[in-house]
């Protein structure tokens, strides 16, 4: 049912969407372009859509969730130029020109998981797995700030985000595992994982691991 | 090794996060229990099976992002349904106007309650909850009217040309008031009074402590708001999309509802963006259902997060006054309790609610005689109903403040006094009846215990690690340390004489490529808990191959009941049990056939079926080529009975018991607590995922201390204050502490696997360590939850027992 199929034109899936036919809303529509995940978008959205709405509605990428709709669980959060934004705090149109990474821009080619996306994995770092795009994002910009953090520099840096499910232990052993994982590799960790086969870097962290 | 269990004796240490750093030998008292049904079974373990802690099978799909929850269902043709609720606590309508609403384009429909077709009310225990109000509303954000639209804002700019005049009607907000006020609802008040009278009532011991407590209405807080897609079906029915703990009630709900046949409304599980009670009851199943079906077109709904606040129950507010007797060498001789719970405006399961608080009011405690009596009441504040825990939570809270009251007055250690009067197998409880099951109190308490405490505080900490974290509040000087403990018990499925069960469907085949797979059909709901995980575990080991795939939890098998009371590892656990042990039976039958031996016992490895006799084996893969084996299984607890007019009776399966010591910095002046650490024993039977039963106890612990010091609902003259994650605190990452568990693993009799459900207990004792442990610190009475910075300041003096543990583990 969902869609997160991210070639999708923006255009028709702009047009395919109910509402879209104009019979709603006295607004204008203003052209968006931006690269999502690496892949150039264009849409056509009210000024004041939110980035959370255009990025689920309009880009159909429902792996970023709207948990408080006010900027405070965390749930939409995405990378804006490499940084960790609420994407619910903030315009589809102030992201014109921009690049913007959501959850389903950051595992490799092949399906690999992003070293973050393989902690939460193995740590149990997730039940109901709502929280668990924007805790991703969020780590990946905290690690790109602080490649070494000790464990309470993670649990600050991870505080910004809510978790109703696992008590937070696992996804700051996610966090602490990654941490090393892109250390070894070198890794922007806000960029799409490589994968095994794209990178000698990267190919020779996880396999010297085992 | 003769069971199908396989974990290891000590699985706190295999636990892969840190924090945990428990691994006191667990305790194995009884010889493991085969459960039913396992007389061949597998000899040599399979990849991923039961006792290991296996991946989830969603955790993939959930960390990339590709997991649909409910709120990502989308359909190419479909509107957005909204709700127009009552801004009033109590209010008669005297009139709706939707002409404005009706006419404005893009909206679709306009229903109010005489659109509803079928019965006009729903609810879990009682049906006295309308669909859509009529004539009177009884809380702030009753249902009055529901519009579908073609966009989200049309949908909502149309609630808000829905006119409607209220009359104000006297509020009923104090729940003391409700048994003699005038009834706000035909059915009355009073959802229901339970007197419980145990042993020699009049007794009397030599020293006697009392105390008032009160618990403040807790939220479930999950993160993924209420949502839903309904889609007319060509059968004049609906087909259903729904986040939900319990498909086949919410099933019958709606089909009762919209007049239809239960077989033409079909339901299955969206991805559940959390639950832990908040989504048993109905709260948009039938109204998106109605729009659906009122439209001909799909809908979605989608609450806001202010609207999920107003649109689901609460964990029920409760106001205690207790009196406990004891005998100088601390044994207790009675406990008198009286229990008031506010159930709001609507039953939905206050009734069980209560029984719960009333049963188990005194705690894990040996006591001769009891006299309770609880009441839950209809009030026109939010309604209430499950939350993790369920009427144990409030009640704990109390029976162990009352416990350190009561080590206290006897000068006696607090954790003495609970290991002196700790229930033991054989023991009864106040309802009179016997635990003839595992009763590890003592282990657990001794478990929690031995925990080394946290480190004394360092200079060189960061201030963020001081009572207040960054705001540099709290100055190192001032911080005091305190340590408090709690124990729990817990029933286990549900009581009073409910026949409680779930069904499962295993099929076993080949796939395309010759290998083996099975199919799981389970509607038991996956809220989080990881149950997709343990149907893989057991359906692995049970029919030794690795490939296990699961059906979509639907309405097209029969009910898994709910995903509550700590029992789907128990209820559907044990249906997916029997279902495997049906295929594997068929199994064996045809592996005779093939190998010529009717009467030998085989037996079923990894793959294969082997003769232990001869050594000859047949692979599974061959065995069907005769077409795949299918069995579909409904799983029964052991029947309870209900409560007499005493509160006596069988009326529980099970029970979990629980300890946690809690340590907190405090800082007395300012009214600020850090938890820095919670040190947990937990009864779990055995731990068939390992990881993920300590993920529960995190998880419930990290609730358990939200009630302690930050979660709380407030309500104003009926109305709420603070419907926003804002206002509505929930801990975060800086706010939780460091858990150290330990698993005890005894084998309960009757369970499948020997396994007890581990969702409730470390929510339920969490909330009064970290209240046992702030008194510790500061000398504060400290009766209420939670506990609030002006309660520390400036709140009253209280009896302050020696520290928990100083004489005895000390």
């Amino acid at each position: 049912m969902s869609a997160t199929d991210a070639t999708t034109s923006a255009r028709t899936a702009t047009s395919d969407r109910p509402g879209a036919s104009g019979a709603v809303g006295p607004y204008d529509r203003v052209e968006v372009e931006l690269t999502v995940n690496g892949v150039p978008r264009a849409a056509f959205v009210p000024p004041r859509r939110l980035l959370s709405d255009f990025i689920r509605h309009d880009l159909e990428l429902t792996g970023t969730h709207v948990g408080c709709e006010h900027g405070v669980c965390g749930a939409c959060t995405v990378l804006l130029d490499g940084q960790p934004i609420r994407s619910c705090l903030a315009l589809a149109v102030a992201v014109d020109g921009r690049e913007l990474t959501t959850i389903e821009g950051l595992a490799g080619p092949d399906g690999e998981l992003h070293p973050v996306q393989q902690g939460f994995q193995d740590h149990h770092g997730l039940q109901c797995g709502f929280c668990t795009p924007g805790f991703v994002l969020s780590a990946c910009g905290f690690l790109a700030e602080d490649p070494d953090p000790d464990e309470d520099t993670i649990r600050e840096g991870m505080a910004g985000n809510l978790c109703r499910c696992t008590g937070y232990a696992g996804i700051l052993q996610a966090v602490k595992q990654a941490a090393g994982v892109l250390r070894e590799t070198g890794a922007d960790p806000c960029a799409r994982h490589a994968g095994r086969a794209a990178d000698g870097a990267v190919a020779a962290g996880p396999e010297s691991g085992r | 090794m003769t069971t199908t269990t396989c974990g290891p004796s000590s699985t706190a240490a295999t636990g892969s996060a840190p924090a945990v750093t428990g691994s006191a030998p667990a305790v194995t008292g009884s010889a493991p229990v085969a459960p039913p049904g396992t007389r061949e079974r597998t000899q040599r373990r399979v990849r991923d099976g039961l006792g290991t802690s296996a991946d989830r099978p969603d955790g993939t799909p959930k960390v990339t992002g590709a997991f649909a929850f409910s709120s990502d269902l989308h359909d190419q043709r479909m509107l957005w349904g909204r709700t127009l609720r009552s801004p009033h606590a109590h209010a008669r309508i005297v009139s709706i106007d939707t002409s404005a609403a009706a006419a404005m384009p893009g909206v679709v429909a306009v229903l109010l309650a005489e659109d509803v077709p079928g019965k006009a009310t729903f609810g879990l225990e009682h049906t006295d909850q309308p669909v859509l109000a009529r004539d009177v509303v009884r809380y702030e954000g009753e249902a009055v009217a529901i519009v579908a639209a073609e966009h989200p804002e049309t949908a909502l700019r149309a609630i808000r040309a829905i006119e409607v005049t209220y009359e104000p009607l006297p509020l009923l907000t104090d729940p003391a008031e409700a048994a003699t006020t005038d009834p706000i609802h035909p059915d009355g008040n009073v959802f229901r009074t339970l007197p419980l009278r145990h042993g020699d009532v009049d007794a009397t011991g030599d020293v006697v402590v009392e105390g008032t407590y009160e618990v403040g209405m807790q939220d479930q807080a999950f993160l993924g708001p209420e949502s839903a897609l309904a889609l007319p079906s060509d059968d004049g029915g609906v087909e259903l999309f729904i986040s939900t703990q319990w498909l086949h009630v919410d099933r019958d709900q709606v089909a009762a509802c919209l007049a239809l046949p239960a077989d033409q409304v079909h339901l299955t599980l969206g991805g559940v963006g959390g639950a832990f009670g908040a989504r048993e009851d109905v709260s948009l199943q039938v109204h998106v259902c109605l729009l659906a079906l009122a439209t001909g077109r799909p809908v979605k709904m989608l609450y806001s997060r202010a609207e999920s606040f107003l649109g689901h129950v609460h964990r029920h507010p409760a106001r205690m006054r207790y009196r406990h007797h004891a005998r100088r060498d601390g044994t207790l001789v009675k406990v008198e309790a009286e229990i008031l719970l506010d159930g709001g405006a609507y039953a939905s399961s206050s009734t069980a609610v209560l029984a719960n608080a009333v049963c188990f009011a005194a705690g894990p405690y040996r006591v001769e005689a009891a006299r309770i009596d609880g009441q839950v009441v209809r009030t026109n504040n939010p309604p209430c109903g499950a939350m993790r825990g369920f009427g144990v939570v409030q009640v704990c809270f109390a029976h162990e403040a009352q416990m350190d009251r009561l080590a206290a007055a006897l000068d006696m250690d607090p954790v003495e006094l609970r290991l002196h009067n700790a229930l033991k197998p054989g023991d009864a409880i106040i309802t009179g009846q016997r635990l003839t099951g595992t009763a590890p109190v003592r282990e657990v308490i001794e478990a929690a215990m031995a925990h080394p405490l946290p480190p004394d505080p360092r200079e060189d900490e960061p201030a963020i690690a001081l009572p207040g974290g960054a705001g540099l509040t709290a100055r190192r000087e001032d911080v005091r340390r305190g340590t408090g403990i709690a124990v729990s018990i817990k029933n286990l499925m549900y009581s009073e004489g409910f026949d409680d069960y779930s069904t499962a469907r295993v099929r076993l085949e080949t796939s395309p490529d010759g290998e083996p797979f099975a199919t799981v059909h389970s509607a038991c709901a996956e809220v989080g808990q990881g149950f997709v995980t343990l149907a893989q575990q057991i359906t692995r080991t049970a029919l030794g191959i690795e490939r296990v795939v699961l059906h979509a939890a639907d309405t097209g098998v029969g009910s898994a009941g709910s995903t509550s009371a700590s029992r789907q590892t128990w209820m559907s656990g044990g249906a997916v049990q029997l279902a495997c042990d049906t295929v594997h039976h068929g199994l064996l039958e045809r592996a005779r056939g093939v190998l010529g031996v009717p009467d030998e016992p085989l037996v079923l490895e990894p793959g294969r079926v082997v003769d232990p006799a001869t050594g000859a084996e047949v692979a599974i893969a061959q065995l069907l080529r005769a077409g795949p084996l299918e069995a579909t299984e409904e799983h029964h607890h052991a029947p309870t009975s209900t409560l007499d007019a005493d509160g006596q009776g069988d009326a529980h399966v099970s029970f979990a018991f629980a300890a946690h010591r809690a340590t907190v910095d405090v800082d007395p002046d300012l009214g600020l607590v850090r938890v820095l650490q919670i040190a947990t024993g937990q009864d779990v039977g055995r731990a068939l995922n390992p990881r993920a039963v300590i993920g529960q106890i995190e998880g419930g612990i990290a609730q358990g201390v939200g009630l302690a010091v930050m979660e709380e609902i407030l309500v104003e003259d009926g109305l709420v204050r603070n419907p926003s994650f804002t206002d509505y605190l929930i801990p975060t990452a800086l706010d939780m502490p460091s858990v150290a568990a330990t698993l005890i693993e005894q084998p309960e009799p009757g369970a499948p696997f020997g396994a007890k459900g581990v969702g409730e207990p470390p929510t339920i004792s969490s909330t009064p360590a970290v209240v046992a442990a702030i008194r510790d610190a500061t000398g504060k009475a400290l009766t209420r939850v939670p506990v609030r910075a002006q309660d520390i300041a400036f709140g009253e003096a209280g009896a302050i027992p020696p520290t928990a543990g100083s004489t005895s583990a000390g």
